[in-house]
């Protein structure tokens, strides 16, 4: 068979070379540019100062954290969505989108005022003398809401297809429900979880508008380093900002491999199956 | 098990998560092999709602209670600003910009992607899913950094008076930069799954390369097509952090409808501020409505495109 039947390859291929290398790789080589004039040593000192290292805990512990309640809360609500049924089914399905459509202000200031002390949510907390708006806790909430479809959305089309074969299996040979989950079902499941966590975590490390309007913004205790460097760049600190974004990029970087590796292995995993 | 589809549509950061789901097989029918026990089922079903409900639901009624809570007469009357006005106006014609363009990428970027073999094509998509991981304000910065007055073409901007920060072509370009992917993984995994059969067969029977662009493939993915616009839409116009750093905050200039959101709730003006953010949640639903309607209009179609594929070779 021969390679190219179709016409187009020059024309597609030229265009989306020329427009990836206009819209991403020419400004992203920019930002190595600036950073290169800062040399390494300039590159250390302003991006491991206090308030950068106090905004990289806030951001990747909270980001972790967010993505693994996802990793517990997502597992429950694709079994859910996969299981059972129940009146609403196909608008609940539709409702886990939710927080990509919807923009992070809007996100934002709803979380925010929800959240604040008279607020619906915030009122009920307030008693516990629990303070979740305009502290970290804020951060948290709001980076679990925009982490939210991606586990259920990874684990979700795997659940449906696993085999039902190997639970019955499991069944007639005397496994308990309990025991069928743990040593069948979530091996099965776990790389489309991690795959999933990793997504919510890569998401939630770069948000900024869902975050800043309930986080309270405190330099050291709540501040995030997408904000940092919006601050420093408001300061015309730019090379201070394009440090911190670049300590960002690197992480994202290394997500990206991480999540493209799970990814491998989750096909690998299902395809695979007993054979 | 995994077909091209599930391979392609898991790939990528946003694929699972964002794209329709793809699995086109129908999904057996659940049988109760092993039974679950009561206890189990409600423990699941209890926390799963009540983490939606907490997370998904109450977020989004607080929106329309917050524009509504005051009546609809001062709902009505947050629109009679002339700055917010301007804020529609400019977030419509950023969208009119970026949206399409990123709809002409999509499409060339899924045609090489899905009808050539060559060197470099699984890199070449993790390029494009790049924008994705990068943090939103960070996309702005890189923008800053190349064409702001202290950046690389910064003088020579200058030099001509050409303002592309603290400006429209700016706005436009970071809105650009986080809506990059989204038409482009779209179309990818699903020009995978239906294969270039019927293109073959088009080419064999004589037709132009723009003819079969026309006629053939894009009838086969105007529904991904549709979704992968309307959402790159969704997020045109709600982007918030890139186009933040990029905007200067002009008040009645440079600033989008999120940017007048932020602006209005800092001023304490919450009904307004509420208002502008059910506008966005409205289209945000829309957007929703839509992927629901096209993953079954697709599937439909998916069992359509294998009596067409008959009739093309009766033809």
């Amino acid at each position: 068979m021969r390679r190219r039947i179709l016409p187009g390859f020059g024309l597609t291929l030229g265009f989306t070379l020329l427009y990836l290398g206009l819209i991403v790789l020419l400004p992203l080589s920019a930002t190595v540019w600036k950073t290169s004039s800062l040399g390494l040593e300039g590159f250390w000192e302003v991006a491991t100062t206090p308030r950068a290292l106090a905004s990289y805990r806030v951001t990747f512990g909270l980001s972790l954290l967010a993505a693994l309640v996802n990793g517990v809360f997502g597992v429950i609500v694709a079994w859910m969505l996969v299981r059972y049924e129940f009146p609403g089914k196909k608008l609940v399905d539709a409702m886990v989108d939710l927080p990509f459509a919807l923009p992070t202000a809007v996100a934002g200031i709803a979380l925010a005022t929800l959240y604040a002390p008279q607020g619906w949510l915030g009122r009920w907390f307030e008693e516990f003398g629990i303070k979740v708006a305009f502290t970290p806790a804020g951060i948290f909430v709001a980076l679990t809401f925009i982490g939210l479809p991606f586990v259920v959305r990874t684990v979700q089309p795997v659940l449906e297809q696993a085999e039902r074969e190997l639970e019955e299996a499991a069944a007639s040979l005397g496994a308990t429900w309990w025991q069928t989950v743990r040593r069948i079902i979530l091996p099965v499941l776990l790389p489309s979880i991690l795959t999933g966590v990793a997504m919510a975590f890569a998401r939630a490390i770069g948000e900024y508008g869902s975050v800043i309007f309930i986080a309270g913004n405190m330099p050291m205790i709540s501040e995030i380093t997408p904000l940092l460097i919006v601050i420093k760049l408001e300061q015309y600190d730019y090379a201070g900002a394009t440090a911190l974004a670049v300590v960002m990029l690197v992480a994202s970087f290394c997500l990206l491999l991480v999540i493209n590796t799970l990814q491998w292995w989750t096909a690998r995993r299902s395809s695979g199956g007993v054979a | 098990m995994v077909d091209g589809a599930a391979q392609f549509g898991g790939g990528g950061l946003m694929g699972a998560a964002l794209g329709m789901r793809r699995s086109y097989e129908a999904v057996a029918p659940h049988k109760e092999v092993l039974p679950e026990p009561l206890l189990a089922k409600l423990v699941i079903g209890g926390l799963g709602l009540a983490f939606l409900v907490l997370f998904l639901f109450i977020p989004l009624v607080a929106v329309f209670h917050g524009a509504l809570e005051k009546g609809w007469d001062l709902f009505l009357q947050s629109f009679d600003d002339p700055a917010g006005w301007h804020a529609i106006q400019l977030t419509l014609i950023v969208a009119a910009i970026a949206v399409p363009l990123n709809m002409v990428f999509g499409l060339a970027a899924a045609w090489a992607i899905t009808k050539f073999k060559f060197r470099g094509k699984s890199f070449l998509i993790t390029l494009i899913d790049l924008p994705f991981a990068v943090s939103p304000v960070v996309a702005g910065l890189i923008y800053v950094l190349l064409c702001g007055r202290q950046g690389w073409f910064g003088p020579w901007l200058l030099e001509h008076d050409i303002r592309i920060i603290f400006a429209l072509p700016g706005i436009v370009l970071a809105t650009i930069f986080v809506t990059f992917p989204f038409v482009a993984r779209e179309l990818i995994p699903l020009m995978q799954a239906q294969g270039n059969d019927e293109e073959f067969a088009a080419v064999t029977l004589g037709a132009g390369g723009w003819q079969t662009f026309w006629r053939v493939t894009l009838p086969k993915v105007k529904w991904g097509l549709l979704y992968g616009v309307i959402l790159c839409n969704a997020r045109a116009m709600g982007e918030f952090g890139a186009v933040s750093v990029v905007s200067g905050h002009i008040r009645g200039q440079t600033n989008t409808i999120p940017l007048h959101i932020e602006i209005l709730y800092n001023e304490y003006q919450a009904v307004a501020a509420f208002a502008f953010a059910a506008l966005l949640a409205l289209l945000a639903l829309v957007t929703l409505g839509v992927k629901t309607l096209v993953e079954t209009l697709s599937r439909g179609q998916f069992r359509g495109d294998a009596q067409l594929v008959i009739a093309a070779k009766e033809a």
